[in-house]
Parts: structure tokens; C-alpha cells; sequence
């Protein structure tokens, strides 16, 4: 068993990717998640652990699920909740991500999630504020909460009580450049000792993962018996300036999940989705809503995480600094 | 630095367990001779309160065996100075109309208690609780009374000795003073190394119990 050592303390008071996370602090968000777990199913779905604490969700970019989830685990927590969204707000007439934030900061929150499309949006907010930020998800750069629901999901399936993740392989398919989500689980899983295979076109898988120690493939169907899960990315047509790959259609045979496809991979095999699918393209139908399929279940073990990841940035004790 | 006082090792402790699990299946045929068919559950209040529940669940085979986890129904979270470490609630089972027995090893201030009432109301309806604890060391700061407890520690001394055994044969010469800034602890196997009841001295700086 991998033991997180008994005199561990969560030190952060923000959340604003994997890659500046211990091991051990990653094992203890996952840890603190499955306390969490069992508040969705009791009767009254609510802990007052946050009560009297308002947690802002500043969206300037579109979400609905993120949102929801974050929203929904703050309600689950008994913090009130402040929604933002960037559309027909004073963000329309010119105001700064900075000038936004502190002007509600100023109505007293003490959390603050944020989605931006500029990468590193969110550190640069947490130097502006008081109050804790979480970051929803900043351009390409990180999206730590799916990162960590997505590693949940993986130790709760192949039954890693104690998050060590050695011996398993994960292949990430698809626009690994423009993807913040294949950014926080490339940190996460290599963290955890799972092995990481990126898959993907040339243009849209780029070398520099190759020194993190990401093994980098074109070609899908020689990575699939190989791995223990597969985790599909939505081709991002927002993101993708120009023509990345030549056609739709193209890149579904290459890259496509296909029942097909999955018949050479373990029996054991599971297929992940962060959503939005786009069915057809980057997964069939048969595959999201087949057996390997984790889709939904990524889906509840978000808000557990969620709430694992509220809890632990709003109650940080700044630890003291050691003393040579 | 003082030496700390152990009040009950192995057998004792076994003995205490043994009284107040008679205590408690005293409780239950009671119940059952006035008509009261409901179901009951022994819950624990993790981390000791646990392992103390499903201890005297072999002896007094209760329907159901649950664990209490009150982390997120402290009152005291943005004052206390370890990590705070939540970990599941384990009641895989209705409380509806149940009689609860809530279970822990020390009783001092009253409010993991008010923690752990709060908590099972949010988890449905029981019947009736009871609370049932190793040991009581007094410092009350809630309206909290246990119904049945091994060790009483509470009160002054001729409090102490006019109450004499608690119950069985609890108490009596056991039930020596713990001053204010004393910490009673419960130790108990596979969670400790050990079984014991020990009062350890006024805590010094960086001197940690289990």
C-alpha cells in the first residue's frame, strides 16, 4: 500500500493545475473524494461543512457541465453560490478578468472558480485576490478537476485503493495540443506511476510530451491492445485555427473509437470521454454507450472530486516554513 | 515529562466492552418485551468509536453495524491545527425507524455527539438513539448525557465515590481524576498496536499519541 505519511498536511489554498501537485497531494484529494462520495446518496444529499461560505463561479468561456458540477457540489457542501458568465456582462464593455474578479471578490466570497480562455488565466487571478481560486479550465494550458475525476474514475475501476497507478496504461487520443484536459492527466497519471501513451495526428500531438515522459503514437490501432484505458479527447473545433487535419471524416478512421477498433484491446479496457461527445467522430455511439464506457460515472466521481477539491482549498492552513 | 497512567489494559478493557455490551442487550430485550420490534443498529463514530461498535456487535449481534465519519459536521474545522481527514459515512442501510446505538470511546465536550445527532438526521428518521461510550472524562459544553458508559471519569472526587461502579464491574477503583488539561485515549486493535485506556499528561510540545 502506498501510504500518505501521517503527518501530511494539504497546504494549498488554490487549485490551479496537476503539474504543481505532490503525489501525496494528489492521493489526498482522491482520498478526501471518497469520503465525499456518500453524500450523494443519502437522504438529504447536504453537509454543512461550507455553511456560510460563497464560492463565485466566473465563467468566461461557454460550460455547462463544468459549471453545474462545481455549482452543484458548493449546494451539496451548503456554500451559496455566486454564478458569472461572461455573456451580456460588464466583460462586454471592457472590464479586466482582474477588475471582474475584485469587484466580486469585494461582495465577500471565499472561492472563486474560474474558466478563461487565456491559459494561465487563473494563477494570474490568484495573485489579484484574496479569496481561494479554482481553476475551471484556462485555454490550453490546465483542467485539474477533470484531470482528477478522470484519474478517480481510473483507481476506482481497477480497484487502486491507495491511488498508486504503476502497472496500468493510459492512451490519450486525439487533439493532444489545444487540450487542457490531456495536460492535467498526462501531470496526474505520470505523478501516480501510470504509464501514458498520447495518441494523435502530427499536427496536434506535439513532441515536447515525448520529455515528460509521455510515449507519442500516430497510430491508434497498434496502441489499443497495449492499454487499460483509453481516453478519448473531443476534437475541438473551436480551438483549432486552420485545417489541422484534412477532413472530419479522415480523422474518424484514424482516430475514431469504433467497436471495431476496440476488439483488439483487453478485455478490461476502458474507454473514458471527457464531454462534450461528438459522436461519430472522435467515438461511435456503440462505444460511448457500451460497457467500457465510464462516461456517466466520470460524470458523478466529478462532484465528489469537486467537493474533495472545495473543501480542501477553502480549509488550507499555510504551512510554516521549516526551520534549517 | 510525567508519565502517562494507564487505567485499563487488555483485560480490563475486554471487561469494560463486556459491560457495557451487557448494558446495551440489557437495553434491547427491554425494548423487545414492551412490543418494540423495531431493528438495531450499532453505529461507531470513526476513529475509535468504530472499531468499539463492531467489538460489542460480536457479542450482542445487533441487525446492523454502521460507521459514523462527523468530519464534515465539526464545529471546529477553522480551529483545529492537524489536517482534517474525511473519510466515508458507512450506513448502507435505511435508519428509518431503527433504534440507534451511537457508539464512541471518550466523552468530553459533547460535540462530536451533536456532530454525529446531526449527521444521522441527515441519513433519515431512527427511532430512538441511544449513546454509549468507554469512557466519560467529563468537561462538558453540550447538553449531552450518555445512557450507559464503563468509565466514569466525570465529577469531582466525592462525586466519584458517591457514584461508585458505573456499571458491572466498572468504576469504583478506577475512577481516578483527570485534571483539565489531561487527554484521555482509547487504544484499540487492528486501528492501534494495542488495547488500552491511558491518561496522558498535559501535552508538551511535539509529543503526539497515536
Amino acid at each position: 500500500m502506498t501510504q500518505i505519511p501521517a503527518d501530511y498536511r494539504w497546504p494549498h489554498k488554490h487549485l490551479l493545475g496537476l503539474e504543481g501537485l505532490s503525489a501525496d497531494d494528489l492521493r489526498f484529494i482522491l482520498q478526501t473524494a471518497r469520503g465525499f462520495e456518500d453524500v450523494s446518496t443519502r437522504s438529504v444529499k447536504k453537509v454543512p461543512v461550507l455553511r456560510g461560505k460563497v464560492m463565485a463561479n466566473l465563467f468566461f468561456e461557454d460550460s455547462t457541465r463544468t459549471r453545474m458540477s462545481f455549482e452543484l457540489a458548493a449546494n451539496r457542501m451548503s456554500a451559496d453560490v455566486l454564478n458569472f458568465s461572461s455573456k451580456g456582462s460588464s466583460v462586454s464593455k471592457g472590464e479586466t478578468l482582474t477588475d471582474t474578479a475584485r469587484t466580486i471578490e469585494a461582495m465577500g466570497i471565499d472561492v472563486c472558480v474560474l474558466r478563461h480562455h487565456l491559459s494561465g488565466a487563473a494563477e494570474q487571478l490568484s495573485r489579484r485576490v484574496k479569496c481561494s481560486v479554482v481553476n475551471a479550465g484556462d485555454g490550453q494550458h490546465e483542467h485539474p478537476t477533470q484531470g482528477l475525476l478522470d484519474i478517480f474514475t481510473l483507481c476506482k475501476r481497477f480497484n487502486r485503493d491507495d491511488f498508486d497507478m504503476t502497472g496500468l496504461t493510459v492512451a490519450i487520443v486525439g487533439d493532444i495540443a489545444h487540450s487542457r484536459v490531456a495536460r492535467s492527466n498526462v501531470h496526474g497519471l505520470l505523478k501516480l506511476g501510470a504509464q501514458v501513451i498520447l495518441v494523435g495526428p502530427p499536427t496536434l500531438l506535439p513532441r515536447s510530451f515525448a520529455d515528460l515522459g509521455c510515449e507519442l503514437s500516430h497510430h491508434l490501432d497498434s496502441v489499443i491492445p497495449r492499454v487499460d484505458a483509453i481516453n478519448t479527447l473531443r476534437v475541438q473545433f473551436e480551438r483549432i485555427s486552420g485545417q489541422a487535419f484534412p477532413s472530419l471524416r479522415e480523422y474518424a478512421t484514424f482516430y475514431g473509437l469504433t467497436a471495431r477498433r476496440l476488439a483488439n484491446a483487453k478485455p478490461t479496457a476502458l474507454v473514458m470521454h471527457p464531454g462534450p461527445m461528438n459522436r461519430g467522430v472522435e467515438i461511435d455511439s456503440a462505444v460511448a454507450d457500451g460497457p467500457r464506457s465510464t462516461y456517466l460515472e466520470q460524470v458523478a466521481n466529478g462532484l465528489a472530486v469537486r467537493m474533495a477539491v472545495l473543501f480542501l482549498v477553502t480549509n488550507a492552513k499555510p504551512v510554516e516554513p521549516a526551520t534549517p | 515529562m510525567p508519565p502517562m497512567r494507564v487505567l485499563a489494559n487488555d483485560e480490563r478493557l475486554n471487561e469494560l466492552v463486556g459491560d457495557l455490551s451487557e448494558a446495551v442487550a440489557r437495553d434491547m430485550s427491554a425494548a423487545r418485551s414492551r412490543g418494540d420490534n423495531a431493528k438495531w443498529a450499532l453505529i461507531g463514530i470513526r476513529s475509535r468509536g468504530d472499531v468499539l461498535a463492531r467489538r460489542m456487535a460480536e457479542r450482542i449481534k445487533p441487525d446492523l453495524v454502521g460507521t459514523l465519519d462527523i468530519t464534515l459536521y465539526r464545529d471546529d474545522l477553522s480551529e483545529v491545527a492537524s489536517q482534517p481527514i474525511v473519510r466515508p459515512t458507512e450506513i448502507p442501510f435505511s435508519l428509518d425507524g431503527v433504534n440507534v446505538v451511537l457508539v464512541d470511546d471518550v466523552l468530553m465536550t459533547g460535540r462530536s455527539v451533536r456532530a454525529a445527532l446531526q449527521l444521522l438526521m441527515d441519513l433519515g428518521r431512527p427511532k430512538r438513539v441511544w449513546l454509549i461510550v468507554l469512557v466519560d472524562r467529563g468537561q462538558r459544553e453540550l447538553p449531552i448525557c450518555p445512557d450507559h458508559v464503563a468509565l466514569d471519569l466525570s465529577g469531582s472526587a466525592e462525586a466519584r465515590a458517591a457514584r461508585g461502579p458505573t456499571i458491572g464491574r466498572g468504576g469504583g477503583e478506577l475512577a481516578e481524576a483527570v485534571a483539565s488539561d489531561e487527554r484521555v485515549a482509547v487504544y484499540l486493535r487492528p486501528t492501534d498496536e494495542r488495547d488500552a485506556i491511558v491518561i496522558l499528561p498535559a501535552k508538551a510540545k511535539g509529543a503526539g499519541a497515536a
